[in-house]
């Protein structure tokens, strides 16, 4: 195999929670194609079921 | 990759909730844990993104039963689609990045806890919903047995964590002790009445920044209590439902307390799902099932080109997932960085009209949102009266104005009728705005000329019941908007060139790791370090937690950075001055007292912290008392002070948690704990005694303070009222303490004694005043937002790493230096910055240069300077200005101002709203 052809230009982040769309947010804003896969039918993942979070008592939503 | 239907053309679904209305199933509401219910066609909360329905396909009637199908009948957007098949795809992608969470721990494992019979224990995250006000009680303090609300609450910590014998996890799930006195504090503020809550714990892990400040308020102020006992069963009595706990306190008496509800703080766990995918894409795990990572490249895993982040690396909290999130984005960004842009369009669009020398050429939309506009507000009665209204030359009304045709007759009806101002009365700006105005570019207008009327969130929404007067008032919004619409003008969005290079200050572990992930992308950085040589504090560790040899590690580092043709050092360097913007900074840099000036587009602060000298416990006086990391360079040169000793003893929290330095230093537990055990493997028969007030090896650090102790080294806590005693005497070092659990003073002859002395921020208010940086009452820098902004400063283009933010290890200062990188490589990758065009400007006519503005604004925007003819005025920094307004407030002038949002723009709505 050729290892040196130029890589693909695309990125896929696995879990669409706090980590996964920040990590697609840095990708996409610099330039790669990004997707974005959440198993269930809406990203936020466990911070949207919190209420507020520490140590600022900010609303978590 | 398989997709799941959605059953939901998301195209065509308008969120209205006609469907989830409709469906006569109800099923258990994952979101709220159980507590409440949900239809089989749903949302999975109000706020979701994508905000779109979904049909359950397992609860669902029509595909368990084949009949029903009321939400399809009744979907005003005809976005049903029963017949939606999954799909297989196959995604060809250059680097994989694995974030997909933890699951909690099922306390069903706890028999003694009973958690399935009995109705008033809950798991922690169930008590979040409880707490929540668009949870199962909507914010109410209730139980579930009977919806009362309680007057005593308990949590039992550790729940699946810091347990081998109930379940097997050995590590410290990081989060539960800070969420425990988080959601006890919401509690009591939620509570009617005076709230009981009590916290039972091993060791209190309140470690990160600003946590035990929170757990000391918690315990001070608002009087939640903690109970260090770990419960060994729930009972309930079965009459009242209340629970019943039993525990020893630590005087050795029973005690016995009834609680209206307990919660389990449980832990965090990888599921076998994950379990399964890891196996998939090929990465190995850890013991512990958490993706295998070692400490100086934390986000890799062990196969090339997929990266972890988040709580699957280890239990972790929000700030540390998010700085992981974009460590990862960085090490992708390296091995692509060949890639950049190949796969991505810039989107074009037609010139900009001209329409200053054109009279007001009003549109305006009238939406009727499905029902939740047109079925309370009378939307063809307002159309009509939008046509009365001075300047307005079309209007029209739709089902959906947002919706996809819509926004192209939109730009046909701006175009054919030649309109220069947009108005949509419709919902919220907050979520379409954007929308309308990616029309209006699409149509050749600029951005600006749009303003929108929220006859929905404002209006139907809140007067669903008194219907004509609802329609009075979407009158008296739309004529307000129109009116606005008559003055608003096209503003300019100035683009600035981007110079792509980075300033680092600080040649530490950060300062390097950011340096190399910015210079692996293919951006040249800058390292301008205070001392002779690179290295910083890591210069003097020995081993990181996991056993690695930190010289090793970071000699390699050290040679990377030297050898990388786009890293230039500067050693014994210092900042002299700096200014400029995002994109464009300009610095001056002494070095052998010559000044060099460089160009840079961003800034990374990575200038670390410096260990606390003692001036207790005989530390400075007897040669034998060291500092942990004077401990670190003796124990690697086999100094005979460590090689000799025939007992050791550690001292935790010197300088640390304090009244006068009240943070935790976060690494000390651990490294006490490391060292110990190097010094119980180089000589087994030496007797080694940790003196600490809480044990914080949090995560999988837990693993090693177990292991400490099975090899016998022996652990005595202390609190600050009994602080050891610590004396010279005869040849040794005496160290006198009580032991809480003997409740005897005891007596340890130790011929080394080490000091497990604070981390403390330096002398940063240089280099804070410089860059117009804040620094927390601690002295250390203080980023954008706690939790979701954890390297970004408020000003944009400056960036946060190491411990300059707060103590941390190695890994986290590694993997907050990669995400610095990351993010200022966001700002770097771009050929130019476009500015918003609502920024403020001051009038210098008007200004008085007082600089109240300078002090008001939160981005550091507004400067004062010297004009040629004397005179001092404030001056905005388009690029770094958010609109916010701030400076207009406070503007005793009324010289300050914001554009879009000018006084005679503000005022026509109100003098609008008070003719009709």
């Amino acid at each position: 195999m050729n290892t040196k052809s130029s890589p693909v230009g695309s990125v896929c982040v696995i879990g669409g929670g706090i980590a996964g769309m920040q990590s697609a947010l840095d990708l996409a804003d610099a330039g790669y194609f990004v997707y974005l896969i959440e198993k269930t039918p809406a990203i936020g993942g466990v911070m949207a079921q919190l209420d507020k979070t520490f140590p600022t008592n900010d609303c978590a939503m | 990759m398989l997709k799941h239907p959605r059953f939901v053309d998301m195209d065509k679904c308008i969120a209205c909730g006609t469907c989830a209305e409709k469906c006569p199933r109800k099923v258990d509401d994952e979101y709220n844990e159980g507590l409440a219910k949900r239809k089989a066609a749903y949302v999975p909360y109000a706020q979701a993104v994508p905000l779109k329905f979904a049909i359950d396909k397992d609860n669902c009637i029509y595909f368990q039963k084949g009949k029903c199908r009321a939400c399809e009948k009744f979907c005003p957007a005809g976005a049903i689609n029963f017949e939606e098949k999954e799909e297989r795809l196959t995604l060809n992608v250059g680097a994989l990045i694995v974030a997909p969470g933890f699951e909690e721990f099922d306390p069903v494992q706890y028999d003694t806890y009973n958690y399935t019979s009995f109705a008033n224990v809950v798991t922690s995250t169930e008590f979040e919903r409880i707490l929540s006000s668009t949870g199962p009680y909507q914010g109410h303090l209730a139980r579930p047995s009977d919806n009362k609300a309680p007057q005593k609450i308990a949590w039992l910590q550790c729940v699946g964590s810091r347990d081998v014998n109930r379940c097997d996890n050995p590590y410290c799930s990081s989060v539960c002790c800070m969420y425990a006195v988080k959601e006890a504090v919401i509690a009591k503020e939620h509570s009617d009445v005076e709230l009981d809550t009590a916290v039972f714990f091993m060791d209190m892990r309140t470690y990160g920044k600003d946590f035990e400040k929170y757990y000391n308020r918690a315990k001070d102020e608002q009087g939640v209590r903690f109970i260090r006992s770990r419960i060994h069963s729930i009972e309930e009595d079965p009459e009242t439902k209340d629970l019943i706990l039993q525990y020893v306190d630590e005087k050795g008496l029973l005690q016995t307390e009834i609680f209206d509800l307990v919660v389990l703080s449980v832990g965090l766990t990888t599921p076998k799902s994950l379990i399964d995918l890891s196996e998939k894409i090929g990465i190995e795990l850890d013991e512990d099932n958490f993706a295998q990572t070692i400490c100086f490249r934390p986000v890799e895993t062990s196969k090339p080109g997929v990266y972890v982040c988040g709580a699957f690396q280890e239990p972790k909290d929000i700030p540390y997932s998010v700085m992981e999130a974009s460590a990862a984005a960085c090490e992708a960004k390296a091995t692509l960085a060949e890639a950049r842009g190949t796969l991505v369009k810039e989107k074009t669009y037609p010139p900009e009209r001209d329409v200053s020398s054109e009279p007001a050429r009003i549109g305006v939309f009238v939406c009727n949102c499905g029902t939740n506009i047109g079925g309370i507000v009378n939307v063809p009665e307002v159309a009509e009266y939008a046509r009365t209204l001075p300047g307005v030359v079309y209007v029209e009304e739709n089902l959906f104005t947002c919706s996809q045709d819509t926004q192209d007759k939109m730009k046909e009806v701006i175009q054919r009728e030649n309109l220069n101002r947009v108005v949509v009365a419709a919902c919220t700006p907050r979520t379409h705005e954007p929308l309308f105005q990616e029309t209006l570019r699409d149509a050749g207008l600029n951005k600006y000329l749009f303003e929108m009327a929220n006859i929905r969130n404002q209006c139907s929404w809140v007067h669903s019941k008194e219907k004509e007067a609802a329609t009075t008032k979407a009158k008296d919004l739309v004529r307000m908007a129109v009116a606005r619409a008559q003055l608003i003008r096209p503003l300019p969005q100035p683009t600035i060139s981007v110079e792509p290079k980075a300033l680092i200050i600080g040649g530490g572990i950060s300062g390097m790791a950011a340096a190399l992930g910015l210079a692996e992308q293919g951006f040249k950085a800058y390292i301008v370090e205070q001392s002779e040589q690179l290295g910083g504090n890591a210069l003097m560790l020995a081993e990181t937690w996991r056993g690695d040899q930190v010289a090793a590690q970071l000699g390699e580092m050290i040679m990377q950075v030297k050898e990388h043709p786009l890293i230039e050092v500067f050693t014994g360097a210092t900042i002299k001055e700096s200014s400029g913007f995002i994109g464009n900074f300009k610095t001056v840099i002494t070095q052998d007292g010559k000044d060099s000036e460089v160009e840079h587009g961003a800034v990374i602060i990575a200038v670390g912290a410096e260990e606390y000298k003692p001036n207790e416990y005989l530390y400075g006086q007897d040669q034998r008392v060291m500092t942990h990391l004077e401990f670190d360079s003796a124990f690697k040169q086999t100094d005979e002070r460590i090689k000799g000793a025939k007992t050791a003893v550690f001292i935790q929290c010197v300088g640390s948690r304090i009244p006068e330095r009240p943070y935790c230093s976060k690494v000390c537990c651990t490294h006490s704990i490391r060292s110990a055990l190097a010094l119980k493997e180089m000589n087994p028969d030496m007797d080694v005694f940790v003196l600490y007030r809480d044990i914080r090896t949090y995560g999988q650090r837990e693993k090693i303070y177990r292991k400490a102790r099975s090899k016998g080294i022996v652990f005595i806590r202390y609190d600050l009222d009994n602080k050891p005693q610590v004396l010279q005497e005869g040849e040794g070092i005496s160290i006198e303490c009580l032991d809480p659990i003997l409740d005897r003073k005891i007596k340890i002859q130790a011929d080394l004694l080490v000091l497990a002395s604070a981390i403390v921020p330096r002398n940063n208010e240089h280099i804070a005043q410089l860059f117009k940086l804040s620094l927390n009452e601690d002295g250390f820098f203080m980023e954008a937002h706690a939790k979701l902004r954890p390297v970004d400063f408020a000003t944009d283009g400056i960036f946060l790493a190491g411990m300059a933010h707060y103590p941390k290890p190695i890994e986290e200062s590694i993997a907050q230096a990669k995400a610095a990188a990351s993010r200022a490589s966001v700002a770097l990758a771009k050929d130019q910055i476009t500015v918003e065009g609502v920024v403020s400007h001051v009038n210098e006519v008007m200004c008085r240069g007082c600089g109240k503005c300078v002090e008001a604004c939160p981005f550091g925007a507004v400067n004062l300077v010297e004009r040629e003819d004397g005179k001092t005025v404030a001056r905005v920094q388009e690029a770094l200005c958010k609109g916010c307004g701030a400076c207009a407030v406070v503007c005793p002038t009324g010289a300050a101002t914001v554009f879009h949002f000018e006084d005679a723009e503000v005022l026509t709505m109100v003098e609008a709203a008070l003719k009709g």
